[in-house]
């Protein structure tokens, strides 16, 4: 265990923690950041009423468009110039949510890292590959940041490194752990069987996997296939990037670091919390980040708490696998978008309806994306074929700049998407679990 | 150790406290942080006994002690050195330190007085040497010295502390810190109170910031240390002169 004074606290000191923490981040909230004040005093919430962890309830949630309208900085509860890092969010939009962290807040996303890698098997002897983004977004540095922290060796190979390069890093360099997304992981086990080389030929044992939802089934396969142990992680980069959860070597769940986050689980129609161990959407609450706090978050993602104590000896809740999203948020191989983007895409272009649909399937247990789109009537040189292909190709290259995701694009016949009008039908997603 | 819910005081209409939630864990130092008049001082004499709160919980030593008589939670083990020092002036330093005892009176034999005595003495040598002294003669320095020991007769396991260095020579300062530091190892728990952020956070292991009533922050004091606001407000850092 990495901390083991903090992860093993007894409930009740945690409770007593979690209320001083919580009572002082919203005094500073409230001070420092106008949305907060603006949306407290709107709903009469008197911070001095809240007493206890109950009393969270009385306060009004945080969506994802809120801190979207707060673009760029309007969420920090810290002056610009004590900001010392600055991530945003995948291309879920066109404009991202930017997230400051301070130097403390650094410093407790390292120890949370650590903690997860460390909870994960993960030690000093270890050479952990780093296959994820090393930019703006923050998957990478927080992998990278808690590795180093335990004293592993750390290779930052990022996504900017080929599936062959990998593999041959992997291989020569003799990497014990990979963290990547699960469906990058299926790249390279895709890679290792092009390059006929046997897991067994690797001295992989762990992989560490966020960053998209990704099935049991998938889980397995990825396992299998590449010849370790899965562990799974939970970290949006509004709440802080990798740390936020992490399973323990028991992997029955992800264990919460609740000395720094308070969470919720509520009905996502309702909004009305469900009894522990009920399914429902994940509200978090920050308690120690200065320069992004975030007051009852709405991540959106669908999960289930456990309060039962873990064999491990964490005394920090379990949250289950994200079992789903309440909105239609598109996650494919790690990246994020939404429907409407394409849609505002697919607008761009003249001679191209309004009406689309989206497929979502897989390929040799790889995500793919189709996008199918109408011609619009008034398209001039109807005959031209290869002015079909090429406006099928600017279209896909637009989605590929836009988002970053390697969609297929299929024109069809004007008014053969018609029918499909409303958000849910617009998307069919037939990817296994 | 200490443990505080909620807590609300203050004087008459006027509202100083507002909701304080705190902790001191047994062994630890923690440090309370403030500007003048943000309700350290208000703080401490509430969970002294000195003042009545208005709402709230003081658990100390599994016990619930709001509204306790001053002399009760002495008793109990949690002692006050107050203030501006607040020693007898008339009385000899001697006799001032026995006063502390005052709460033992019942348990104690003389040799185990004596003991206590020794304890301080060995503790500032500059008490021994001037025992039959009056205090008021003492310096600023010293009486502070004389007013934590007075505190240790009472042979407390936490000891809570109003502004230490105030009004004392920056080098005696030093010496008052180094003394925390000994008791802090003979594992004594310790709640300090300061305006002096940068002495206290030296010390102690966890600090809360206290700003007009409401905690605003908590951390491990190298956070507090590290964060630009208390910084700014509290460490004097980012000073620049007017013509610059």
């Amino acid at each position: 265990m990495y901390n083991p004074k903090c992860e093993t606290m007894p409930r009740e000191e945690l409770r007593q923690v979690q209320l001083e923490r919580l009572q002082s981040t919203l005094n500073r909230v409230y001070r420092n950041v106008a949305f907060y004040k603006t949306a407290f005093d709107g709903h009469g919430v008197n911070l001095e009423r809240i007493k206890d962890l109950q009393g969270i309830r009385e306060l009004p949630f945080t969506t994802k468009n809120d801190l979207l309208k707060s673009y760029p900085y309007d969420m920090f509860a810290i002056p610009l110039r004590d900001i010392v890092r600055i991530h945003t969010t995948s291309g879920a939009t066109a404009k991202p949510i930017v997230v400051g962290y301070t130097q403390n807040d650094l410093r407790n996303w390292r120890e949370c890292a650590a903690r997860l890698l460390t909870a994960a098997g993960v030690t000093q002897q270890d050479v952990v590959q780093i296959a994820l983004h090393y930019s703006l977004f923050a998957d990478g540095f927080g992998f990278h940041q808690g590795a180093e922290r335990i004293g592993a060796s750390v290779i930052p190979a990022s996504l900017a490194t080929s599936v062959a390069k990998q593999i041959v890093i992997m291989k020569d360099f003799k990497t014990t752990v990979l963290a990547s997304t699960p469906s990058h992981a299926l790249n390279i086990a895709a890679g290792l069987m092009e390059a006929q080389v046997p897991p067994e030929r690797l001295s992989l044992r762990l992989g560490l996997f966020g960053g998209e939802r990704w099935s049991d089934p998938l889980r397995r396969q990825i396992e299998e296939r590449l010849g370790i142990t899965s562990i799974d992680t939970y970290g949006p980069t509004e709440i802080l990037g990798p740390g936020v959860a992490g399973e323990c070597h028991l992997r029955h769940g992800l264990h919460i670091n609740e000395d720094q986050f308070i969470v919720e689980v509520v009905d996502p129609k309702t909004l009305a919390p469900v009894p522990m161990g009920h399914e429902g959407e994940l509200v978090v609450t920050t308690i120690m980040k200065e320069g992004f706090p975030l007051i009852r978050y709405r991540t959106g993602d669908i999960t289930r708490l456990n309060p039962e104590p873990c064999a491990c000896g964490r005394t920090f809740l379990r949250m289950e696998r994200i079992i789903g999203r309440t909105d239609d948020l598109i996650l494919v191989r790690g990246v994020g978008f939404f429907p409407s983007q394409i849609e505002e895409i697919v607008r761009e272009f003249d001679g191209i309806s309004p009406y689309f649909q989206i497929i979502l399937d897989q390929e040799g247990g790889l995500d793919t994306i189709q996008v199918r789109v109408e011609i619009s009537e008034n398209l001039p040189s109807l005959d031209e074929v290869k002015a079909f292909e090429s406006l099928r190709l600017q279209i896909a290259a637009r989605i590929k700049e836009v988002l970053d995701v390697e969609a297929k694009v299929i024109l069809l016949e004007p008014g053969s998407l018609r029918q499909f009008t409303g958000g849910s039908e617009r998307v069919l997603d037939r990817r296994p679990g | 150790m200490l443990k505080i819910l909620n807590l609300d005081a203050g004087y008459g209409a006027l509202r100083i406290l507002k909701g304080i939630s705190l902790h001191v864990a047994p062994g630890e130092a923690v440090a309370v942080i403030g500007a003048n008049g943000a309700g350290k001082t208000t703080l401490l004499k509430t969970l002294a006994g000195v003042l009545k709160p208005r709402e709230g919980q003081i658990v100390f030593d599994k016990q619930d002690i709001l509204g306790w008589p001053s002399e009760k939670i002495v008793a109990r083990g949690c002692c006050l050195v107050p203030e501006g020092r607040h020693v007898f002036s008339s009385m000899t330093v001697r006799e001032n330190l026995l006063l502390g005892a005052y709460c033992r009176r019942r348990e104690n034999d003389a040799a185990n007085l004596q003991e206590s005595l020794e304890q301080v003495y060995a503790l500032f040598g500059v008490l021994k040497e001037r025992s039959n002294q009056l205090a008021g003669t003492l310096s600023g320095g010293q009486q502070q010295m004389l007013a934590i020991g007075r505190a240790l007769m009472s042979r407390p396991r936490l000891l809570m502390m109003d502004e230490p260095s105030l009004g004392v020579a920056p080098l005696v300062v030093r010496d008052i810190y180094e003394t925390i530091v000994t008791l802090k190892r003979h594992g004594l728990t310790i709640l300090l109170v300061e305006q002096n952020a940068r002495a206290a956070l030296a010390v102690a292991d966890r600090g809360y910031v206290i700003e007009t009533g409401q905690i605003v922050l908590q951390g491990p004091s190298r956070q507090l240390s590290d964060n630009p606001e208390v910084q700014r407000a509290y460490l004097g850092k980012e000073y620049r002169s007017i013509d610059e």
